[in-house]
């Protein structure tokens, strides 16, 4: 249905990627370690015959090591195509039998591998049993690797054809350097891959120490506890992954210009960001809602969209991580316009760092920000993510009960002076594919 | 629901949505205002928030020539004000409520959606009602949102490979009906329209004889019939021009085409015409349709997947999807595929045409059956965690002129189907003669040439 429909803009997607999460009274989150030494967070709730679980691990793209790009993601992937002597078939076959279903992924910093099954003993057990064997015993049979290597290959010779994945990629390797955020694999690095990469990364990164287990829907406490206690007995035995390396900020501004045949221009600005949990974390928060965050009711909307027609998409965000993740701006527009929008863009952050939020916009950016919060609890699916984002990123457990109060605190004076310190216009990273200079 | 028609259009996916039931956990009840205004209520109290959703039934079904595109035009100006409620002030009325809303235009429909916090559905209906009556449709906010659009259809459309290839193919499988055209409108067409013609769109459609109301969420739905009547009741009626038949004559023959464009990897979208729902309790057809997607498709050990990605490996990438409720009661089965290197579109084609042989002389196994038939009942619990789902699903049915009820006994006519109804189905429409095939000729990119094809370079 969605997917032949044309959606008015970005916005409803990009608020959906942004915000954080807030506090109801009544969402009672439970919080215990497993005797392996895995962090459990669960929330138990009987409305639905459901249970959610995800399992995450610090083995993201930035584990990779740099002579070997791609392993993080062919690890993570291949764990569900062969496991504890199942082929890739039967376990796909025998999650469907019962109707559970698989999820979860990888990004920079994380691995994470989701399950969503009925909550009826006889579903449940298969589909638990299933999952862990997928999360302890991963075979990496040879000639899967091969096919998957094969597959991912093509994929990335495709998108390098494409302008929006040229700007990602070029965006984040001069926004980031020689940090690993800023790395991306290509065909000939993945083509090299062996299984003993890949069972290496696996041993690593996997074990239970550092794992965060989050489980939400229709069990007991104790229930969840033996669950967890379960996932975690039999994982590698490793020791928790040291922290990454801090990103370091860029020495000059820098643009790069790509040609690219397209009709749209697609341009990227930035600069490094913050981390979760990151004390200016509410004021820059607030004050992107005002700048791009905020989809129609953005500044950035507001000048380039809305005055101008220039474009059909324009937003800013933070990607807080683990170490300073992105801060973005993006947009496309016809390529002949590019560098007037490009121009309006630079124009309106400059005057959003010099002169900061207005008190019309802060009052209407905490009104959306701390009204909208039961929407971002009003499923077990999305509880399930923030649960993992508390534990992963060690925010405190109580980050969801003080996060409209957190909200309410941001002053003006606070917006402005965390804005001044931790983004400069200066020294912004720019790129540009597609335009006629 | 046609997911294939705009493939590009999967980072906006909410959920992906196919037609299956709502194990409802209260009753839906439905009303009617005297105007017509037709609303549709599902009270969920998980948790204290609403969705409401407008649905008009006017898209780009009901366009015609040299106007494509004009339905997803409106909906853009739906947000440029009424004479209470000024450009721009929907949305921040809406954000200060702490809600979220957009909206979206298909062929079958245009919907406007906001989510809130339960105690401030009375805002979203009083903004709903005025502009369903009072859009004040100026040139100059025309002029400028046209420009969006263009950009919108450049974005979606003219630098994505597989999105042409997608248009290409629609257009080339409906010859007459109106499925054939863009949702999103020709360029040429949009570069044409003025706002005389999203005035007179307006004027057409938007009137809540032509609509649905649809509010999922922690409320009563007593109340919210009356909050309803309170908002949308003192609207008029208005006389709908009558909507003619529009069916596409039976395909006589192989239809193929061929898109150029920069890109790496090929790609084929292969279709075959296929009946829609057209009577929930007597069909047989669509629902075997459906399970027979779920056989080649359901999950990733699904034959398309199990054989061409991992056995033969002549394909990285291939799906299958059939969408039974339309509007415009016409429908189509559709398989798309990207070879592996290496791999020709014309060998993948045959490989493919292959698995439909083996199903229509082999059939498929009772174990098929059963796996596709668990997975459906297993998601009719799962999408009752979310309240926008349940609501696209109510809108949906009433929008394509049936009724939310058939939801209840959807999954028990999935169970009655047969393997030899699934057989039947595969045969019957599966044919050379109904096959129409579009693909993807890739096109190098020369580093140094920076201008765009296909269009003279004009500054």
């Amino acid at each position: 249905m969605f997917t032949k429909s044309l959606i008015r803009g970005f916005g409803f997607t990009l608020i959906g990627l942004l915000v954080s999460l807030q506090a109801q009274a009544g969402l009672k989150i439970q919080q215990w370690q497993t005797s392996r030494g895995a962090e459990v967070y669960f929330v138990e709730n009987h409305d639905l015959p459901i249970i959610d679980i995800s399992t995450n691990f610090y083995a993201g793209s930035a584990r990779d090591d740099k002579a070997k790009l791609g392993v993080a993601g062919i690890t993570r992937h291949l764990m569900t195509l062969g496991a504890a002597g199942l082929s890739d078939e039967k376990i796909s076959k025998q999650f469907a039998d019962v109707g559970a279903q698989l999820g979860g992924g990888v990004d920079d910093d994380k691995s994470s591998l989701k399950l969503r099954t009925l909550s009826s003993a006889l579903e449940r057990d298969k589909a638990l049993d299933l999952y862990i064997k997928i999360l302890q015993k991963p075979d990496f049979p040879d000639d899967v690797l091969a096919r998957e290597k094969a597959r991912v290959i093509a994929v990335l010779k495709e998108a390098a054809t494409q302008p929006e994945t040229i700007a990602d990629k070029a965006f984040s390797k001069a926004l980031f350097g020689t940090h690993p955020y800023g790395f991306n694999s290509e065909p000939e690095e993945v083509d090299q891959i062996t299984r003993d990469d890949v069972q290496k990364f696996y041993r690593t990164y996997y074990g239970a120490q550092g794992a965060v287990i989050a489980l939400i829907g229709d069990m007991s406490r104790e229930q969840a506890a033996q669950i967890a206690e379960k996932i975690s007995l039999d994982l590698p035995k490793a020791e928790k992954p040291a922290p990454l390396a801090s990103v370091t900020y860029p020495a000059a501004a820098i643009e790069q210009r790509i040609a690219h045949p397209a009709t749209q221009a697609h341009i990227l600005l930035g600069y490094p960001g913050i981390k979760r949990g990151d004390a200016d974390f509410f004021p820059l928060y607030v004050g992107n809602y005002v700048l791009g965050g905020g989809g129609f009711v953005s500044r950035l909307t507001e000048e380039v969209r809305e005055k101008r027609g220039l474009v059909y998409s324009v937003y800013s965000y933070f990607s807080p991580m683990a170490e300073l993740g992105q801060f973005q701006i993006g947009l496309q527009t016809k390529r002949e316009q590019a560098d007037a929008a490009l121009a309006l863009v630079r124009e309106t952050l400059n005057k959003f760092t010099k002169d900061g939020v207005t008190d019309a916009e802060l009052k209407a950016a905490k009104q959306n920000l701390v009204g909208g919060f039961p929407m971002r609890i009003d499923s077990n699916g999305k509880i399930l993510d923030y649960l993992a984002l508390i534990g992963f990123y060690h925010l405190p457990i109580t980050y969801l009960d003080d996060f409209n109060e957190n909200l309410n605190k941001v002053t003006k004076a606070q917006i402005k002076d965390a804005f001044n310190r931790r983004i400069n216009p200066e020294k912004m990273v720019t790129v540009v594919v597609g335009s006629d200079s | 629901m046609q997911m294939f028609k705009i493939r590009s259009l999967r980072w906006g996916v909410l959920v992906s949505f196919c037609f299956s039931s709502l194990a409802m956990s209260a009753e839906v009840q439905e009303f009617k205002l005297d105007n017509g205004l037709k609303i549709v209520v599902q009270e969920d109290h998980r948790a204290p928030v609403v969705v409401s959703q407008v649905w008009y039934r006017a898209g780009a079904l009901d366009e015609v020539n040299g106007k494509t595109g004009v339905a997803h035009v409106l909906e853009h100006m739906m947000f440029k004000g009424t004479k209470a409620v000024p450009a721009g002030k929907f949305s921040r009325l809406i954000a200060a409520a702490g809600g979220k809303e957009n909206a979206f235009t298909a062929q079958d429909q245009t919907t406007y959606f906001q989510q809130l916090e339960k105690s401030n559905l009375p805002l979203s209906m009083k903004l709903e009602a005025d502009r369903m009556a009072n859009l004040n449709l100026t040139d100059e906010e025309f002029a400028k949102e046209i420009k969006v659009v263009m950009e919108e259809r450049r974005w979606r459309t003219e630098d994505k490979p597989q999105s042409k290839v997608n248009e290409q193919f629609n257009s080339t499988i409906y010859h007459v009906h109106p499925y054939g055209r863009p949702v999103v409108g020709w360029m040429n067409d949009l570069e044409n329209m003025t706002a005389a013609d999203a005035r007179e769109w307006y004027k057409t459609w938007y009137a809540p004889n032509n609509a649905t109301l649809v509010v999922v969420g922690d409320v009563n739905a007593q109340e919210v019939f009356k909050l309803a009547k309170q908002y949308f009741g003192p609207l008029k009626s208005q006389a709908l021009p009558s909507r003619k038949p529009q069916v596409e004559p039976e395909q006589k023959g192989e239809r193929r085409v061929v898109v150029k464009a920069q890109a790496k990897l090929p790609y084929v979208l292969m279709g075959f015409h296929v009946p829609s729902l057209q009577d929930a309790d007597k069909d047989v057809e669509p629902y075997a349709l459906e399970i027979l997607a779920g056989v080649l498709n359901g999950n990733a050990s699904a034959r398309l997947n199990q054989n061409l990605v991992r056995q033969s490996q002549i394909a990285v990438d291939v799906d299958a999807a059939y969408d039974m409720v339309q509007r415009g009661r016409q429908s189509i089965f559709v398989l798309d595929a990207t070879p592996s290197e290496g791999k020709s579109v014309a060998e993948l084609e045959v490989a493919i045409l292959n698995e439909i042989e083996k199903i229509k002389t082999g059939g498929v196994t009772e174990e098929e059956l059963q796996r596709v038939k668990a997975q459906v009942i297993a998601a009719d619990v799962y999408q009752r965690d979310s309240m926008f789902y349940q609501a696209m699903q109510i809108g949906n049915l009433e929008t394509a002129g049936f009724s939310w009820r058939i939801l209840k006994g959807y999954p028990a006519k999935l169970q009655a189907v047969t393997a030899e109804q699934v057989q039947v189905v595969a045969k019957k429409y599966f044919n050379k003669d109904n096959l129409t095939v579009a693909t993807l000729d890739p096109q190098p990119i020369d580093p140094n040439d920076n201008t765009p094809k296909g269009k003279p370079h004009v500054h």
